[in-house]
């Protein structure tokens, strides 16, 4: 079986990322892994802007944020195999994967990074009811077809859900010819980016219909149209406001899951909240040598923030490999009171870390804080905080003496 | 005139409230920071948008992805998307190339975003 120090599953920004930071540490036998035909992930189809702002000062587009990480990648000769499917990773780090030119085959890792990144919500998931005519898409697929293969997927769109992708993607059919004629999000506010709603939604005049959803989709080969109801206050559709909307094409963005099948084939232990692992600072997974960075790990509305967090990870992965993983006890954080998760999700006593969390409904002038029991140790004032954008708090290395847990909630001023 | 905007310069999002007439600014309510002014005056006197879009590569079965080099006014987006729905291009390509040069008389170029070898 051959062997490599450090084998990282995807290679889209967070692998990438990781592999670079990985090899800034020292760590040169690396391997990437990608299940498409070149690096850059998801990145490769999202080409609109506003991606960097945070890491590099400027506006990209998904693709330039994209190349200035497989540059590196190529300057520093990190070698890099696409095309290839991984299948299995083992607690032991054995990685299985398979492509067409070298069949089946075993790696041994001396640790591995888990950057598989995540998938969209599909009607499955979904259960909508109506028959399963052509003409329904994961807002992604659709965005793939437009933007990588030049295909539009039709000419008159409803929306489903209202996450970034939904939204950029109502912007760039109707600039391609097509008429989106709603978008409609299930919750009383959008999961998406404020920007995005003003500058894809508000700059088109497409109606964002809030506390809505498809209740049924007609048509038998193709999509004929849609009805769409109103729900009350418990999400349930109310009858006497359904209307039919004709449309030819239905987009789906209804939220991202981790995609983690090779973690749960390793044993790594999941965090009910975030689909994705239970990590410390380092981004290192409940298996000791196996990190998890990227959407992977929690689902962001940042790219920049994929690639700090995939930093950590890459460099967490070289400690290990040289050895030099602290072995310490660690102390649990808890969200509560409006905080939905924290990632990571425990932290070794005697480091920091960069808490990133989210929140689970839209806040308005509040104070996140962090208590050890009854004891408050920090809090930090926020004007306005809303489920669509992640929020950090920093942890010093002295809230961690003389517990095994702190809890981080909000309060209201 | 009044209008009723989102300001989008941070998160916040701040409703504003812009009083105008003949392309002047009046006034403008509801910011909570200085910002809050220029967004809100840029935002309602000439409005602008980065372009991004995708053009045909003649020799390679791929798209290209292209944006302007800097912001378009808003209200000739549809004019500025005919004119890159008909430009094609031959590989190779490098980011940055330019694609559509001082597209509709506004001195600005459109640029290829990726790199096509």
């Amino acid at each position: 079986m051959q062997t490599k120090d450090l084998v990282i599953i995807g290679g889209g920004p967070a692998g990438m990322s990781a592999a670079i930071s990985a090899y800034n540490e020292g760590i040169k036998d690396i391997l990437i892994i990608e299940r498409e035909e070149s690096l850059g992930g998801i990145l490769k189809q999202c080409i609109h802007n506003g991606f960097g702002l945070h890491k590099f000062g400027e506006q990209l587009t998904g693709p330039e944020y994209a190349e200035r990480y497989s540059d590196e990648v190529e300057k520093l000769g990190i070698p890099y195999i696409t095309e290839t499917m991984v299948v299995d990773v083992s607690e032991d780090r054995v990685v299985t994967a398979v492509n067409k030119k070298d069949g089946y085959f075993q790696i041994k890792a001396g640790a591995i990074v888990l950057a598989m990144g995540c998938r969209e919500r599909s009607r499955g998931a979904l259960n909508i009811p109506g028959h399963r005519p052509a003409g329904i898409y994961t807002a992604g697929t659709a965005q793939k077809f437009v933007n990588i293969m030049g295909y539009m997927p039709g000419k008159s769109v409803v929306i489903l859900g209202s996450g970034d992708i939904g939204l950029i993607m109502a912007r760039r059919m109707t600039l391609e010819g097509a008429k989106v004629k709603a978008v409609c999000e299930l919750m009383p506010y959008s999961g998406g980016l404020t920007r995005n709603i003003v500058q894809c939604l508000e700059d088109f005049d497409i109606p964002l219909m809030l506390s809505h959803t498809i209740t049924d989709i007609h048509g038998k080969d193709r999509v004929e149209g849609v009805t769409v109801c109103k729900v009350d206050e418990n999400r349930k559709p109310i009858e006497e406001t359904a209307q039919y909307i004709e449309c030819d094409t239905i987009l789906l963005s209804c939220g991202l899951i981790p995609e983690n099948e090779l973690s749960k084939s390793a044993g790594v232990v999941l965090d009910r909240v975030t689909s994705g692992a239970v990590v410390d600072e380092t981004r290192q997974t409940s298996i000791p040598g196996i990190f998890a960075c990227g959407n992977v790990l929690h689902v962001h509305d940042l790219v920049d923030f994929v690639s700090d967090e995939a930093e950590i990870a890459g460099k967490g992965a070289a400690e290990f490999i040289k050895g030099n993983t602290k072995i310490g006890e660690t102390v649990e954080i808890l969200p509560t009171d409006g905080v939905r998760y924290t990632v990571p999700q425990k932290v070794t006593r005697g480091e920091g870390a960069s808490l990133y969390f989210r929140v689970a409904d839209v806040y308005k002038n509040v104070t996140v804080a962090l208590y050890k029991g009854e004891e408050l140790l920090a809090k930090k004032k926020r004007p306005k905080v809303a489920p669509g954008e992640m929020e950090r708090f920093e942890i010093k290395p002295e809230y961690l003496e003389n517990t095994d847990k702190l809890t981080i909630k909000l309060e209201r001023n | 005139m009044k209008r009723e905007i989102i300001c989008t310069n941070c998160p916040m999002g701040c409703p504003l409230t812009v009083e105008y007439e003949d392309g002047k600014i009046l006034s403008i309510t509801g910011n909570t920071c200085k910002n809050g002014i220029t967004f809100g005056t840029n935002e309602v006197l000439c409005p602008k948008r980065t372009i991004t879009s995708i053009v045909k590569v003649t020799n390679r079965d791929m798209m290209l992805s292209v944006k302007s080099a800097s912001e378009l006014p808003k209200e000739r987006i549809f004019e500025f998307m005919d004119i890159i729905n008909k430009t094609s291009v031959t590989a190779p390509v490098k980011t940055g190339d330019v694609i559509v040069a001082d597209i509709g008389g506004t001195g600005i170029d459109i640029v290829a975003t990726k790199s096509i070898r």
